[in-house]
């Protein structure tokens, strides 16, 4: 047996280590630059003001004079506001009925959109067009067509022979004409969405299915919507956070008329900071919505988690 | 799983026959489904049909009741008191300014900050990605009065300044480049470094002509939130020089609603540069949309 060639031993080259260390330090400094510009921005304009708005909710102040230290009145005085309480309702129930909506009508058009039809691609795109529609131009358009007088939804209800609405003027009208707006430009998303995923539901499994002889309602509710739940989940989190915060086309529209039935939490805090200068009162009212939407981004967290564990352990 | 270990290849393509036929079926021009589709396809296009519509009528036409529902002729009066406003042309300029900018900045900064977050070691590095990743949690809302706060102190408040500053990186844009570059084989980038290349050459020359869909990505969504944002610019502006063209439109509307052929002009002009930017990239919008949703 051939002796182990004896490990060579160089002397440490020392200029070549100092030339790394310059070159790494160097490295340092470049990264730094790289990054500086978006770490300023973006911890400068989010960071130190999470942080201020916190220390705003426990003062008054007005945005121009110096603010004065009142603890948690502001939180106190919201608890007994009938306006947000008005505009919490107001906007849970926009959240409950646009959420499961935009969802479930999102899912069925892109089953429906999900086959080998004619014009799928004109049918995605006018059900998604909508969506890149500012909210802006949403509610200049439908304050327009909803026009109780010169509206075009009107003439057509006239024509129908049935009474002329007040829509957005009536206040029991308004709070659904927001959702069903939002309905036609936001349940293109979920359908774009659903269909992405649809194409990486395994086509195997569900041949495997079929030959086991499952039909079509028993594919689609034992292999689709298993394979589509992790997209339903962040679809879940992303419109009921999307529905939690809506204020422009509520501005647009109602400026949360008529009689407060359409004033959102954002609206709300949109109000009192830049309407009545009562800053300190909107950031508390801010820092409650941050709260609500924490919590709601927590929960999915562990029900997608246990989801999970749940799925490893079947598979398991 | 159990029925591909019991039926082998040949039964497997046999059984999967009546499915393909079932497609061909379905391929038919009027199948069932356009019945179900169609209406609804029509009703989700009816509004922005009318938008068009009602943006080339005469006023007469218009403040009839009930409204034609259709246009007698193409009038451009409702465009020309418009573009021959004082203000519009300056609120479209000022729109464009700041999404250009935004675009632009987004996609230096964030090709940056995502290159050295994807490839450089340096201290801290792991600190500041979970801070800016915890950034993106944080609601708008949250922030905005303190922001109103900082541009005052900054004297930007009623300037275009105070809407490019916030919009100039996102959290967004930073992170979708980062997991795009951690994608790419080091490889590619190492034998360029090695040879002397400097990193900055290294992202210019290789790793960004490489991700082109990220940055069109970037791009794409970078325009269209800024492009489209109402809240900020309504905090931010009360001069009407310095208003985009989403805050104009809600004061046009509410100062000209009895010419809403003129509103709806300005509403078309306001929804045009979206609305073309979709149908030129629709492939880059769709995956800007769902990237963002599914993966970012």
């Amino acid at each position: 047996m051939p002796s182990l060639p004896r490990p060579l031993t160089l002397p440490p080259d020392t200029s070549g280590r100092r030339a790394l260390r310059r070159r790494r330090r160097g490295e340092t400094v470049t990264a730094w630059a790289f990054v500086s510009p978006a770490v300023l921005v973006i911890l400068g304009l989010s960071v130190l003001p999470v942080v201020w708005s916190l220390l705003l909710s426990f003062q008054a102040n007005d945005l121009v004079t110096p603010s004065r230290w009142v603890g948690l009145d502001n939180y106190r005085a919201l608890s007994q506001d009938p306006h947000f309480s008005q505009a919490v309702r107001n906007t849970l129930l926009y959240t409950v009925l646009y959420v499961p909506l935009s969802i479930g009508i999102g899912l069925a058009l892109a089953l429906a959109l999900n086959r080998r039809i004619r014009f799928v691609g004109l049918y995605r795109t006018l059900f998604f067009v909508p969506f890149v529609i500012s909210a802006t131009a949403q509610g200049v358009l439908f304050s327009f067509i909803l026009d109780p007088d010169f509206g075009a939804a009107n003439s057509v209800l006239h024509h129908l022979g049935i009474s002329p609405q007040g829509f957005l003027t009536d206040s029991s009208q308004a709070l659904f004409v927001l959702v069903a707006i939002t309905l036609w430009s936001g349940t293109g998303l979920c359908t774009v969405i659903y269909l992405a995923a649809l194409q990486d539901v395994d086509q195997s499994l569900i041949e495997a299915a079929r030959l086991d002889g499952a039909g079509r309602r028993h594919l689609l509710r034992h292999v689709t919507l298993p394979a589509l739940s992790p997209v339903s989940v962040f679809l879940l989190l992303w419109q009921t956070i999307q529905s939690l915060q809506v204020f422009d086309l509520v501005y647009v529209t109602t400026k949360g008329g008529p009689l407060g039935s359409t004033t959102v939490i954002v609206y709300f805090i949109w109000e009192q900071a830049f309407k009545n200068f009562t800053a300190g009162y909107g950031a508390a009212a801010a820092y409650v919505l941050a709260l609500a939407l924490f919590v709601v981004a927590a929960v999915l967290r562990v029900v997608r988690g246990r989801e999970r564990t749940l799925r490893t352990k079947a598979a398991a | 799983m159990t029925a591909t270990t019991t039926a082998p290849g040949t039964t497997a393509r046999r059984a999967s026959e009546p499915a393909a036929v079932r497609h061909r079926r379905f391929r038919l021009p009027f199948s069932a489904w356009h019945v179900l589709l169609a209406p609804l396809a029509v009703l989700f296009a009816v509004p922005l049909l009318w938008l068009l519509l009602s943006s080339v009528m005469s006023n007469a036409e218009i403040n009839r009741f009930p409204p034609a529902l259709w246009p007698s002729g193409i009038d451009l009066g409702g465009y020309r008191y418009v573009l021959g406003n004082a203000m519009f042309p300056r609120w479209l300029m000022n729109s464009a300014i700041v999404s250009a900018v935004a675009v632009a900045s987004n996609l230096v900064f964030g090709a940056l900050g995502g290159y050295a977050f994807a490839r450089m070691r340096f201290r801290g590095s792991r600190v500041l990605l979970v801070l800016m990743l915890a950034t993106m949690a944080v609601p708008f809302q949250l922030t905005m009065i303190p922001t109103f706060l900082v541009m005052k102190k900054l004297g930007l408040i009623d300037t275009l300044g105070a809407l490019i500053v916030p919009s100039l990186v996102t959290p967004f844009a930073v992170f979708l480049l980062r997991q795009f570059f951690l994608s790419l084989p080091r490889e590619l980038e190492e034998a360029a470094w090695i040879d002397g290349c400097s990193r900055l050459r290294v992202l210019w020359a290789i790793v960004l002509p490489l991700a082109r869909p990220a940055l069109a990505t970037v791009a794409v969504l970078t325009f269209l939130t800024t492009w489209n944002d109402l809240t900020w610019p309504l905090i931010a502006i009360n001069h009407d020089t310095q208003y985009t063209l989403q805050l104009g439109l809600t004061t046009f509307q509410g100062q000209h609603h009895t010419r809403w052929s003129a509103v709806m002009a300005g509403n078309v002009i306001t929804v045009l540069p979206v609305l073309l930017a979709f149908l030129v990239a629709q492939k880059a919008f769709i995956r800007s949309v769902t990237s963002s949703g599914l993966k970012g």
